[in-house]
């Protein structure tokens, strides 16, 4: 237990900042991802084919292009980019992007494309007659959405939501490919430098089931306190 | 762009055997651990559980690493006859992907085993099919038909899993990807081929399972 010590001569203050980091990745990449899913599933939602097109293109090729290919393409391509853009204003250096943005957009975008079809089956499966009752009852499309559909939404695509979740978890394990010292990343540090590979990727495999477990009792509390009325 | 295609084809090679092979030995795995988990023993049940919750609950990559690289530092495998499988990296990959395709697979047969309708067991009973008959061809035809959809999308799951085999410095498709993107800096553009031929191999699997299901509905 002495290699898993608080302070300089272990590395459980290290793995316990480490583990913060996969939590903060995880949470800023499902937001981009939501953010990313509200759009597309309107876009999948819609009556113009083109939109309905692009929709589909993004679910369709980021559910199936393995994780660690989109996440080389941002590690590699997003300086590019960026210097790219640069460029253009007249800079002329290098410029590195930093690892957390590049991970939790990678991340963020595969997450985007599972959330895309949770939104929009959920707001499928709310029924056509309340889109009649609110016309009738004269509220505005605005209001119909942020105060009728959306509530409902999110309490039939809360379960999907927690599975999106464990899976953007799990996935940001492959963001250590990039140097961002998360869980991963800084198991392998230590199993590299105290040669004891077995004890810190099997310590890494319990603070990652730790956080599946502790995600999956609060999303069922979450859960209970949405279906309250029904 | 076109000059990277024939490189990317070969390590396509790589990721199919790996894919085909890991979902074989993991369809046994995944039959044995729901068998398993249907049966009355307690102890069965609770090692089928933990198997899937451990193997679900923690990323692929984690698996992998255990795998190659921590077992090699037990003493009584180094000298065990699993050395000859486990200091190869390739087998590594197959154990930890088949492990977890394992897993997966045990949950969606489980289920699979559950939803059979016990009129039709009892009918068999009735008519005198010994377990085996009974085993071998009602619940397991029922159940294979019944578990298609979702090991369908866990064959696409895998296929997208074993890209984790270039972090064990296999050349699969995505390692090969990686190591042109690395040396000529053309990210998007290897990043088009590689992931139009994972797209083209999600499309095949994703027809192939409808054509099953077509093939073997009821109705």
């Amino acid at each position: 237990m002495g290699l898993l010590a608080y302070g300089d001569t272990g590395w459980g203050d290290e793995l316990f900042f480490a583990t913060l980091m996969t939590i903060a990745v995880a949470a800023a990449a499902i937001f981009i991802g939501f953010f990313l899913a509200a759009i597309f599933a309107s876009f999948k939602l819609s009556k113009s084919k083109t939109l309905n097109l692009i929709g589909s293109f993004y679910t369709t090729v980021f559910r199936g292009v393995p994780e660690l290919l989109v996440i080389y393409l941002f590690f590699f391509g997003s300086s590019g980019a960026v210097m790219y853009v640069a460029r253009i204003f007249g800079y002329d250096g290098y410029i590195e992007v930093n690892a957390f943005l590049t991970g939790a957009l990678s991340i963020g975008i595969i997450s985007g494309a599972y959330s895309t079809e949770v939104f929009r089956g959920a707001i499928q499966s709310i029924n056509k007659g309340q889109f009649e009752a609110s016309q009738v009852l004269g509220f505005k499309k605005k209001i119909y959405y942020y105060k009728i559909i959306i509530p409902q939404m999110l309490r039939l695509a809360l379960p999907n939501i927690s599975n999106v979740w464990q899976i953007t978890l799990k996935d940001t394990s492959l963001i250590s490919v990039t140097g961002l010292v998360e869980i991963m990343r800084m198991s392998y540090v230590a199993a590299g430098s105290t040669r004891d590979p077995l004890f810190f990727y099997s310590f890494a495999a319990v603070l990652y089931l730790f956080l599946t477990f502790l995600s999956l009792k609060l999303f069922n509390k979450l859960e209970n306190h949405y279906s309250k009325g029904y | 762009m076109i000059e990277s295609l024939p490189r990317l084809l070969n390590a396509t090679k790589v990721t199919i055997e790996l894919t085909l092979l890991s979902l074989l030995f993991g369809i046994f795995v995944g039959v044995f651990f729901a068998l398993l988990r249907t049966s009355k023993n307690r102890v069965f049940y609770f090692i089928s559980y933990y198997y899937s919750y451990i193997f679900r609950g923690t990323p692929l990559l984690v698996q992998i690493f255990i795998i190659y690289f921590g077992l090699g530092q037990v003493e009584w495998i180094r000298e065990s006859f699993l050395w000859i499988l486990l200091k190869e990296p390739y087998s590594c990959a197959i154990l930890a992907f088949t492990l977890n395709t394992g897993a997966y697979s045990s949950e969606i047969f489980r289920s699979a085993f559950e939803t059979i309708n016990k009129g039709v067991l009892e009918a068999a009973k009735g008519l005198g099919f010994n377990k085996l008959h009974i085993f071998f061809k009602i619940k397991l035809p029922i159940a294979i038909r019944q578990s298609l959809p979702a090991y369908g999308n866990e064959m696409i799951l895998m296929l997208k899993g074993t890209s984790l085999a270039s972090t064990v410095t296999l050349l699969d498709l995505t390692g090969v990807a990686k190591h042109i993107i690395s040396t000529t800096f053309r990210p998007v553009e290897v990043f088009i081929v590689a992931g139009s031929i994972y797209l083209i191999m999600t499309f095949i699997i994703h027809n192939f399972i409808k054509y099953l299901e077509k093939k073997y509905s009821y109705e």
